[in-house]
């Protein structure tokens, strides 16, 4: 699998770590359903089969964090951008 | 029919015309006191405990393809009871005990094996460990031993022991675990259920479900909607597929799992062992192949099939340790969807939603499960309410942080 880093060009899925769906953002503590939204936010999972939205850690290269939107029925990648959303530097 | 020496050659010297399939092909009928979706071997256990335990006869289980086309049929067939936690082992003894009467019970030969397992160990922390998951075992009656360096030696001879990175420095051994025959495992249980009322039906997908207000009343498939008092799914990494049908977001993510095997060698492996460190674990099937696996393809996945990379990996942590593999040719490879939960343990639950049960989140080691899953499901089921020895793996321990996490790794699925 070729991941195209928006840094890096496209690079092997070997010089990457994977971190997980891209959940969140992290709930606030002190809401007054903090724990369910905690609960929520690192437990439950829509677990697609199809588009799902993940973060992927670029280690052997820019290490960037990356927001990778791939499916999970042909790991066809449709966009990715950085952690936070952002297209190019 | 009961099959016996006597009744095999028989019907062997009258070309089989005498003998009967193995379970019954019937077409559904409109309504079933208990549905079970998922023809895998923990669906089918359930469907045999819940007759011949519970009397509960009136059920249907239902499989999108053939039974034991997923994860029952696809699996390395490793069966042991070498668990630490409390909300574990004693469950995964009691399908190691049930395991052991099997063939009996079920009277089919499923090719249970008890060759024992070896888990190396290559330093002092490591030993440490397993000491304590021994003692765990010892306490809970699944029996443990602890081998030193020569002990190893006498039972895995070919090892590289002086592996510069791992040296083999001893093993952590259950004598009572080994193999089974998947395949088999989930044939005796359908012919067992079969004969004791059970529908079996193959090519029903179930596609959505019938509901009164919050309450399921039966399911959607393509052969017709079918109602039921009780819906159990037992669809391991299609669960979050149907949950998501009923807006249930489970702690679940689907990862792929790989196998392989060898060509076929002469006997020389006689236990199954784990190479942990290295991500490979191997045993030698009866026709001779080695069969062999190591970590999940690290990402989300729900394509049946594997990649490259985890080839490499699995093959490299194998000759690591076992050198003599570099001349063995790979014969097969294929994978299955995993179940893998937040905590890598599994779930056993009434509900979440009125007339639902749920049975999933089994990770990459449901099999040795099967029959303790089948039975305390069945349980489950027929008394609406946990069965005590799978009453720790609830649904609500995400919420309430009873997490029964054998490796310590947290909510990461793809690294337990
Ligand atoms: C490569 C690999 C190696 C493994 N090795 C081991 C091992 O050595 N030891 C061990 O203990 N465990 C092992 N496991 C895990 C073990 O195989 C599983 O946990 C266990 O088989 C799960 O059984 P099951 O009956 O829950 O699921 P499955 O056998 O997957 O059955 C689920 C069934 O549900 C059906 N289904 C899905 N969706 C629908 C629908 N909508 N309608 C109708 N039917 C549906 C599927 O077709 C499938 O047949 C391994 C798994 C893999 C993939
Ligand atoms: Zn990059």
């Amino acid at each position: 699998m070729l991941i195209p880093c928006p840094y890096c060009g496209a690079r092997d899925s070997h010089e990457f770590t994977y971190r997980g769906a891209a959940v969140g953002p992290r709930p606030d503590p002190a809401r007054p359903d903090a724990a369910d939204a905690f609960h929520d936010y690192v437990y439950l999972r829509d677990n697609p089969a199809g588009d799902n939205a993940e973060y992927w850690y670029h280690g052997a290269g820019c290490r960037s964090w990356l927001k990778v939107v791939r499916d999970t029925t042909t790991h066809e990648i449709k966009s990715v951008t950085g952690a936070g959303g952002e297209v190019k530097p | 029919m009961r099959y016996s020496l006597f009744n095999i050659i028989a019907n062997g010297l009258t070309g089989q015309r005498f003998s009967s399939p193995a379970w019954r092909q019937v077409a559904p009928k409109p309504a079933y006191d208990v549905i079970i979706v998922g023809g895998g071997g923990h669906g089918l256990a359930t469907a045999y405990y819940l007759a011949k335990q519970h009397g509960v006869r009136n059920v249907a289980v239902l499989e999108k393809g053939w039974i034991g086309s997923g994860n029952s049929g696809r699996n390395t067939t490793i069966i042991r009871s070498n668990y630490l936690l409390p909300g574990n082992e004693p469950f995964y003894e009691w399908s190691m005990k049930l395991w052991e009467g099997l063939e009996q019970d079920l009277n089919y030969n499923i090719m249970v094996s008890q060759r024992g397992i070896i888990n190396l160990i290559h330093n002092d922390a490591q030993r440490d460990v397993y000491v304590r998951r021994g003692n765990a075992m010892i306490v809970n009656g699944a029996g443990a031993r602890l081998l030193d360096r020569e002990e190893v030696r006498s039972y895995l001879p070919f090892l590289d022991f002086d592996n510069a990175r791992f040296p083999v420095k001893g093993g952590m051994m259950q004598p009572r675990a080994g193999t089974a025959r998947h395949d088999a495992v989930v044939w005796g249980y359908a012919r067992g259920a079969s004969d004791l009322g059970v529908d079996i039906i193959q090519n029903c997908e179930v596609t959505g479900f019938l509901r009164d207000g919050d309450a399921i009343t039966g399911v959607a498939t393509t052969r017709g909607e079918i109602k039921a008092k009780k819906v159990a799914l037992a669809v391991a990494g299609s669960t979050s597929r149907l949950a998501g049908k009923l807006d249930l977001k489970l702690p679940i993510e689907s990862f792929v799992l790989q196998a392989f095997i060898s060509e076929g060698l002469k006997p020389f492996m006689e236990t199954v062992f784990t190479f942990g460190a290295g991500h490979f674990y191997c045993s030698q099937s009866d026709k001779g192949e080695l069969v062999f696996g190591g970590d999940l393809d690290g990402y989300n996945s729900y394509a049946q099939r594997g990649n490259l990379p985890t080839v490499e990996d699995v093959c490299e942590g194998g000759l690591a340790l076992v050198p003599q593999l570099s001349r063995v040719r790979l014969l097969r490879q294929w994978a299955g969807v995993c179940d893998m939960s937040m905590d890598g343990s599994p779930i056993i639950q009434v509900g979440p939603l009125p007339g639902l049960y749920l049975n999933c989140a089994w990770n990459y080691g449901g099999f040795k499960a099967t029959p303790a899953s089948g039975w305390c499901f069945a349980h489950t089921i027929a008394k609406d309410e946990p069965h005590p020895l799978s009453a720790a793996f609830r649904l609500d321990r995400f919420r309430t942080g009873h997490l029964i996490d054998e490796k310590g790794v947290g909510a990461s699925p793809n690294l337990h």
